[in-house]
């Protein structure tokens, strides 16, 4: 006989055997997304699915900032207008003096033979919204590869720089803030150029600077920009100011503490660099690897001995420019 | 006997479960001030639908909508994922159970059940590498739970209405 229930008693797999079967797959997606990263397309296809949903979350902002500019007394427009002027006039007095510095380095670097620099392109963008995960340290901005993004540009906003894009979908981007613990920028103090790796210091919102000497040369208050070497970041963009040194003669290292330069963690507009590939010459490591093919070729006997002139700090440059 | 929180209701739409979901994502998309102290919309409209509606909402619609969170949030793909079909499975497990109790019962167990999804997703983000964020993450949890009879109203509202009209 035939103990089979009717079909509208048909209920599918038992719960527990569906939940066997999504947290398995979760759990894969988990390691394929971290190990591996062959989920990206998926990820995108997620993203666009997201994206009017996203876009919807910005309108009662918008709306709420149209009503207000709709309300706004004529004293405050009056100031705000003279505010706005005296900083225009500020601006451009610093544009005229930037542009004679410009003229006058770029003449100079002419005459010690030096590449020109290129000129910076960069996209305004708005930031559409902070990740949920509030350590993820992550923003979304509105302009994705159809806006021609490209993963790894800098992204800054008036006062200096925020963060790097890490993420391209076709119509948002994901920007990994300064203050992301595995975020880490090439930076030279602006005083004695010394040069040195800021990284995230996470939950505190601050930058550390990591592999500091304890007895190099850096002071409370210091400027930090970005030194430019390592091909992503333009330099000179402000990133931080040297807040807490402490020096002890335990370690090796001093731990020095920043506060980031630009609004980090607020603000509505941002700027994205675009960085030029291929406007930069080859890695040394590349240099290297190629010389060495060279040298396998021709057989020779000597080892390179460029391996020592390498620099202490090219490593962890490389490592900064992921 | 019957269950404290039954009435008889209109036979649930379709678009109202859309509806609500799409409504949830759009409030956890919103910027935040403190997004830990935030409940997780997501969470409290999939725990709700899985307990009134087992046969309709359950872990296959959880995992979707964990995704689509993962991928909007630039987390690990499957975080949250995990966290929402463990959610899925408990909501639909207790569901016979829950709906005898009145509403400040309901919203107890709910809040384990949100904890517990919350517990799942800090494991897997500690477990990614990420430092431990802190206790103030599981109180998004408990103000979630705090609105569930807020969320019970308004989600039965539709099947109440209908209901009231045809009276009429």
């Amino acid at each position: 006989m035939d103990h089979t229930p009717p079909p509208f008693f048909k209920r599918g797999p038992a719960p527990l055997v569906r939940l066997f079967f999504f947290a398995t797959l979760s759990l894969a997606l988990l390691v394929i997304d971290a190990r591996f990263r062959y989920v990206e397309g998926l990820r995108s296809w997620l993203a666009l699915a997201a994206y009017p949903l996203q876009r919807a979350a910005l309108a009662p902002f918008e709306v709420g900032e149209r009503v207000a500019g709709y309300f706004s007394t004529q004293a405050r427009l009056v100031s705000e207008n003279e505010r706005l002027r005296a900083k225009a006039l500020e601006y451009s007095q610093d544009a005229q003096r930037f542009q004679a510095a410009q003229a006058e380095a770029s003449e100079l670097r002419r005459i010690i033979n030096a590449g020109e620099r290129l000129e910076l392109k960069a996209i305004p963008a708005e930031v559409l919204y902070a990740s949920r995960d509030p350590y993820a340290h992550k923003i979304f901005i509105d302009r994705g590869a159809v806006q021609d993004i490209r993963p790894g540009s800098p992204v800054a906003d008036e006062s200096g720089v925020i963060g790097q894009v890490t993420r391209v979908h076709p119509f948002v981007s994901e920007v990994t803030l300064l203050t992301n613990p595995d975020q880490a920028v090439p930076v030279q103090v602006v005083r004695n150029g010394l040069r040195a790796i800021a990284f995230g210091g996470g939950a505190s919102g601050m930058l550390e600077l990591r592999f500091t000497a304890a007895n190099a040369e850096v002071h409370n208050g210091d400027q930090l920009v970005t030194s430019g070497i390592d091909g992503t970041y333009p330099p000179g963009l402000p990133v931080a100011t040297v807040v807490h040194i402490e020096r002890d003669a335990d370690h090796t290292f001093a731990r020095v503490l920043c506060r980031p330069a630009a609004g980090v963690d607020r603000g509505r507009y941002v700027l994205v660099v675009a960085n030029e590939p291929g406007a930069r010459p080859a890695r040394p490591e590349e240099v290297q690897a190629g010389k060495d093919r060279r040298e396998k070729s021709r057989r020779a006997k000597k080892a390179a001995p460029a391996d020592a002139a390498k620099e202490p700090e090219a490593p962890k440059e490389s490592d900064a420019a992921r | 006997m019957q269950p404290a929180s039954s009435s008889i209701l209109m036979p649930v739409r379709l678009s109202t479960i859309v509806a609500s979901f799409a409504l949830a994502l759009f409030l956890n998309f919103l910027p935040w001030r403190d997004l830990r102290l935030m409940p997780d919309f997501v969470a409290l409209t999939l725990c709700f639908w899985c307990i009134r509606q087992p046969r309709l909402v359950g872990l296959g619609v959880g995992w979707m909508l964990g995704l689509l969170s993962d991928a909007g949030n630039g987390v690990l793909l499957g975080q949250h994922a995990l966290a929402y079909s463990i959610l899925a499975f408990l909501s639909v497990w207790l569901s016979r159970r829950i709906l005898w109790f009145g509403a400040g019962l309901q919203a107890l167990h709910v809040l384990i059940i949100l904890l517990v999804a919350q517990g799942v997703a800090l494991l897997v983000r500690v477990a990614s590498g990420t430092a431990f964020p802190g206790w103030p993450i599981f109180v998004g949890p408990v103000f979630g739970a705090l609105l569930w009879p807020l969320v019970t109203w308004l989600l039965l509202l539709p099947q109440r209405r209908a209901q009231r009209e045809q009276a009429i």
